[in-house]
């Protein structure tokens, strides 16, 4: 028997998925585990009830209810009649359908990828989609995890597989020892800063040296999260003990035998030792600072000290006139009203344990106002059981109930036009966080920060 | 799904590079059940100020430029996978957008409506917006089965790569459901071999 050609984690995981392969054109996709919610499921149940198809695996989906639901007063009949219509017709789809449901009310529910993981949902070796181009979050798991379009989302109820190309794959390597006060989503900001917003188009990736083996999973969690920002379809880590000790004895989580099995299956996946990547970069962890964004873009970042850069082209003359912004400028001192800790990047217990270390015993600026959004109910329960929210309260934020909320303002929790905010989310386009709403993304340390501050500051202050 | 086999049409050119979907169809517009009249807020925030009164200075207001080709600068489709990118921009009138790069849950979700993603290089694309720029009558020619795109009047012409597959899908109108329900069997053989349904 020949040797096999090495294989990569991504490859492992795809091949092992394949159904079936057209000449010349994609392939049929198993997909393990169809992640839904309320905003991109509806036409998609319209159209198999229009074509009398029935939906094919129904114990593979699991639903929540998490774009478009209030932070407040979860409890009371929504006010919105469209988004209440839309709640309605989730829970009617899901009825209908025999569909798993962590609704309104429900204590599972909460933001689709931070669920899906804290209930042991997602596993290692897995294919996971859901119609949210953050379903990449899931492959902190080292599982195949990526967003897809609503005609997609149809094509998966009534095959429970997709019609696709294999992407390329690409690797981000970064090793090295971390800078004091760099988290998880500065790394991925860095890295988004340095290669673009497209450069991971077409591509799958892997992130892979020390920085991510020592990581937390919510730290991966916040780095795969990210990829769709650099283009890429989605973004994995190897599975380690790590992952294991997370996963273990969670709602979902294999037991007995099944878990040892699936555990020895799991600690095959990691990129063999000679794979070759498609694309390959690499950085060094101590060229890593604490980041801000400055623009319209998730690559339009820069170190919190540093000047905005200066460039010529439209485009990006565009971005800083809507930003207010000008070349050269510094950000140190800009006084921002408007700081948002949630979204399905950072909306973690680690994000928030992380925020009350900081806050703990200050007070924040009378300028500010401050929200945190926990990622989902459990994580809710969580900031009760060890006490986070009374240090939130005592500093005077204002802690929500679990949803999207401010990320992408779908709900009331909007930033009025031309305010600052500064946000824990993962974009920062134009009127993403409400209409003429100006966003700079940062890690939850400095949206902590600016909230005590009232304005940016350099980290080395503190 | 509607076939595409070949447009006649003049052009709108936006410029702009790494056009999100947000933009493309602002979220608040997302809380609707069906897939009727996105086109009335496509590029809302960009069409129309806050009063809803719209802004001059921006192409799709302006009656000089029309067509159902809208041609856009680089990265186009990029951020949230929202499909109701593509049924703004189809249900406004567009059959075609051209650029010189798209993202890829975009051109996925453009692809399973209709709406051909045609890509170009970043040279072409530049000399389609500088003839634009002259003559906003010319009329450009897109041939799906020969997989061409040319500009009346110029020597603007160029071939452009599309997955065969997919071509198939536009020029027939299917679509990608028929063809998974058909594979059933060999799903449900993949399932049993790998205990995959649980």
């Amino acid at each position: 028997m020949h040797k096999n050609k090495p294989k990569t984690l991504f490859d492992k995981v795809w091949d092992s998925h394949v159904v079936d392969t057209i000449d010349n054109g994609p392939q049929v996709l198993y997909i393990d585990k169809h992640l839904i919610h309320e905003v991109t499921s509806p036409q998609a149940f319209e159209e198999l009830e229009q074509r009398k198809i029935s939906i094919f695996r129904p114990n593979q989906i699991i639903a929540t209810a998490d774009h478009n639901v209030a932070t407040i007063n979860q409890h009371l009949p929504i006010k919105d009649d469209l988004s209440r219509q839309q709640i309605d017709q989730l829970t009617e789809n899901c009825t209908k359908n025999n569909i798993e449901l962590y609704g309104l009310g429900h204590k599972y529910q909460g933001i689709v990828h931070v669920i899906a993981p804290e209930l042991g949902i997602t596993q290692p070796g897995m294919t996971i989609v859901c119609g949210d181009s953050h379903t990449s979050t899931h492959g902190a798991f080292g599982a195949i995890a990526f967003g897809i379009g609503t005609s997609q989302v149809a094509q998966v109820f009534a095959s429970q597989c997709l019609l696709i190309n294999k992407p390329k794959s690409l690797r981000v390597n970064v090793n090295g020892e971390l800078n004091k006060n760099v988290s998880p989503k500065d790394v991925i900001l860095y890295i988004i800063s340095k290669i673009g917003t497209n450069s991971g188009t077409g591509y799958f990736c892997e992130y892979a040296g020390n920085v991510f083996a020592e990581m937390s999973m919510e730290g991966r969690m916040t780095v795969c999260n990210m990829s769709i920002e650099m283009g890429a379809r989605g973004g994995m880590i190897a599975p380690d003990q790590t992952t294991f000790d997370y996963i273990k004895d969670r709602k979902f989580a294999p037991i007995g035998q099944k878990w040892l099995d699936g555990v020895a299956h799991w600690k095959t996946l990691p990129t063999d030792q000679d794979a070759v990547f498609d694309k390959e970069y690499h950085f060094d962890a101590s060229d890593i600072s604490p980041m801000i964004t400055f623009g319209t873009n998730p690559g339009m970042g820069i170190k919190i000290t540093e000047k905005i850069p200066a460039q010529n082209d439209n485009s990006f003359l565009k971005s800083l006139k809507y930003m207010g912004f000008s070349a050269n400028e510094n950000l140190i001192g800009t006084p921002i009203n408007y700081v948002f800790i949630g979204s399905c990047t950072n909306a973690r217990i680690e994000d928030f344990r992380i925020v009350a270390s900081y806050i703990k015993g200050k007070q924040k600026a009378i300028n500010v106002n401050a929200l945190i959004v926990p990622g989902s109910q459990l994580v809710a329960k969580q900031i009760q059981d060890e006490q986070l929210s009374e240090i939130f309260e005592n500093a005077g934020f204002q802690i929500r109930q679990p949803g999207c909320s401010a990320c992408l303002a779908m709900n009331d929790d909007k930033i009025p036009a031309n305010e600052y905010c500064v946000s824990t989310s993962n974009r920062n386009f134009e009127g993403r966080q409400g209409q003429g709403a100006r966003t700079l993304l940062t890690s939850p340390l400095v949206a902590a920060t600016v909230a005590i501050a009232g304005k940016i500051i350099d980290l080395e202050t503190i | 799904m509607e076939k595409f086999l070949k447009l006649q049409s003049t052009a709108v050119p936006l410029s702009s590079e790494n056009i999100d979907t947000d933009q493309i169809i602002p979220a608040r517009f997302l809380k609707v059940t069906n897939k009727i009249g996105f086109g009335n807020n496509l590029f809302r925030d960009w069409r129309f100020d806050k009063n809803n009164n719209p802004i001059e200075d921006f192409v799709l207001n302006n009656k000089h430029y029309q067509g159902k080709i809208l041609v856009a600068g680089d990265n186009f489709g990029c951020g949230s996978s929202r499909e109701h990118a593509a049924w703004a921009i189809t249900d406004y009138g567009f059959k075609v957008i051209v650029s010189s790069y798209f993202a890829d849950i975009f051109k996925e979700n453009a692809l399973n409506n209709g709406l051909l993603t045609l890509q170009v290089s970043p040279e072409f694309l530049k000399n389609i917006f500088d003839e634009i720029a002259k003559n906003n009558h010319a009329k450009f020619i897109v041939d799906l089965q020969n997989q061409t795109i040319e500009m009346e009047d110029t020597n603007l012409k160029t071939h452009f790569e599309i997955d065969a597959y997919k071509k198939v899908c536009l020029i027939n109108g299917y679509d990608d459901i028929d063809f998974l329900i058909s594979k059933k069997e060999k799903i449900e053989a993949f399932e049993m071999q790998n205990n995959f349904n649980q």
